[in-house]
């Protein structure tokens, strides 16, 4: 289970969660809703251990995360795998395909090149395309990359913040395949955020809306608990 | 104002490779009318649109026409000077409503600003205020910032600027990237009131539900050519081209089932149909490129059966 419990995020004087409690268990697709700026995408960087928040707390397979961002242990931070709307703020634009795929095993000290083959295979990339750099390809494409790297270490848990917004139909659902196999073969838990109402009916099993988020101080805020 | 574009092209040369982005495009655009052009990211839909405007690299050769007919004579945008589309064209006969509103205001200028500086510069005939109040903005919006507004006011400021000039023809190239559901319909439905007020829409888009709230007709892209036209209700009911079919049944409220392989690369296209190593119903007949015929580009129209 990646839990979190009364996370409270602000940005200066702004609070955009308060005190939200949220539960991913493993082996369920999750969606979460709500309108722009309702507090989506923060609690997808607190779950991924990318924001400190101001309070709460945050625990991995019941292992409490003491540390964020750079700090926080390897072993917790490989578990949550993060998947943005934008390839292409999201990765370095000097790599090649192939490389990007690569970092989370290059990072670890363990680089496999066949490893990397198989995945980008999975994530239906082939032999040039792997040689090519971002400018190179379409959002896509990269994309795709980008899931292949979220896929690499595999967690046991992925955040898809907006994965598929920028991306045609075809994509859409080839990507959404991908991560439910994933999911079938590993038991993670998934956390699909979207606005895309339709396409929530579709993926997910269960739902979470995130309410009350941004609430002053004092208020209560309804948590957002799977249904 | 109506477009009519015939036989269009646009080639890039790059280092070692000629990019073949757009191949013999043909399509009519009429006032009233909104035409959907739609494609997955990279197929050329978006370089279409900046030849339209005159926005394309010198590296660019563009062939074939596209006649925008106003007044008199008509005027072809592929061969007018840089000056006739500065002067006379970019603002006053075609309006461009950006892809990311936020991003396409100058963040250092109030909303007011460059709403006025579109006014003054057009010779519009409507002050800052009256565009704003037409377009759902209260007057103070106006005196904010790009990065004080929300997504949806940045997108009806620019909207606002351009209409500004008036022009008969509007062109929106993916004007709801980066948007919620419900502001990607409502900035649909904003289209399709300039649309009703007797405008020429051409839409650019990816996204097949928000072509379908607003076309009238839909122009399906496919690795540089278009491969199905026809009225949005019968593309997407009763599409007859694999492609269409795929796209349409790959939407998450269908079957959901991608298709499969990768487009090619505008770099190295196939000789025959493009589509065909994807295509489940390819034949002998698909090794040569199918000519548009009836609205549909492919040699096994009639073979595509859906459920």
């Amino acid at each position: 289970m990646l839990r979190a419990h009364e996370i409270t995020v602000r940005y200066g004087r702004r609070t955009v969660l308060d005190r939200v409690s949220f539960d991913l268990p493993p082996g369920q697709v999750v969606g979460l809703g709500g309108p722009s700026g309702c507090g989506k995408s923060t609690l997808a960087r607190v779950l991924a251990m990318m924001l400190r928040p101001a309070g709460g707390a945050l625990s991995v397979d019941g292992a409490q995360v003491r540390g964020w961002r750079q700090r926080a242990p390897r072993e917790l931070r490989t578990r949550v795998a993060l998947l943005y709307q934008q390839p292409r703020l999201a990765v370095d634009p000097k790599l090649r395909l192939r490389e990007i795929i690569a970092e989370p095993l290059a990072a670890m000290g363990r680089p496999d090149e066949s490893r990397v083959g198989a995945l980008a295979a999975e994530v239906g990339l082939t032999g040039d395309l792997l040689t090519r750099r971002p400018h190179e390809v379409s959002d896509g494409q990269l994309q795709r990359a980008c899931l292949a790297r979220a896929l690499t270490l595999d967690p046991g848990y992925l955040i898809c913040d907006e994965m598929t917004t920028m991306l045609d139909a075809s994509t859409q659902a080839y990507l959404v395949a991908v991560v439910n196999a994933y999911r079938d073969r590993t038991g993670a838990g998934v956390l699909a955020i979207s606005h895309d109402e339709v396409l929530l009916d579709r993926w997910a099993d269960t739902r979470a809306e995130l309410t009350g988020a941004g609430s002053p101080p004092g208020m209560p805020s309804p948590s957002p608990a799977p249904l | 104002m109506k477009l009519d574009v015939s036989g269009l092209s646009v080639r890039f040369r790059v280092p070692g490779a000629v990019v073949r982005a757009v191949t013999e495009a043909s399509f009519q655009v009429r006032p009233g009318r909104c035409l959907a052009l739609v494609g997955e990211s990279g197929c050329g839909k978006s370089v279409l649109a900046h030849a339209l405007l005159g926005l394309l690299p010198a590296n660019a050769t563009i062939t074939g026409s596209a006649r925008l007919h106003a007044g008199d004579e008509p005027l072809d945008l592929l061969s007018a000077t840089p000056a006739v589309l500065a002067k006379r064209v970019r603002g006053r006969m075609i309006g461009l409503i950006p892809q990311s509103p936020a991003t396409h205001l100058t963040p250092v200028r109030t909303a007011r600003a460059q709403l006025a500086e579109a006014c003054g510069e057009l010779g519009s005939r409507h002050t800052p205020d009256e565009l704003a109040e037409r377009f759902g903005l209260r007057a103070g919006d106006l005196d904010r910032y790009p990065h004080e507004l929300s997504g949806g006011m940045a997108q009806r400021v620019a909207n606002a600027i351009a209409l500004a000039g008036d022009p008969g023809l509007l062109l929106a190239d993916e004007p709801t990237t980066g948007l919620d559901r419900p502001l990607v319909e409502r900035a649909m439905d904003v289209l399709r009131e300039l649309c009703d007020e007797g405008r020429a829409v051409l839409l650019i888009t990816h996204d097949l539900r928000a072509a379908e709230r607003v076309a009238d007709d839909i122009a399906v892209m496919y690795a540089s050519r278009l491969v199905e036209t026809g009225p949005a209700g019968q593309i997407l009911e009763r599409p007859r081209h694999p492609y269409t079919a795929g796209l349409v049944d790959a939407q998450p409220d269908r079957a959901f089932v991608p298709i499969p392989g990768l487009p090619p690369e505008l770099t190295a296209l196939p000789d025959g149909c493009a589509f065909a190593p994807r295509c489940p119903r390819a034949a002998d007949a698909c090794r040569t490129v199918p000519a548009m015929e009836d609205g549909v580009a492919c040699w096994r129209a009639g073979h595509v059966a859906r459920a």
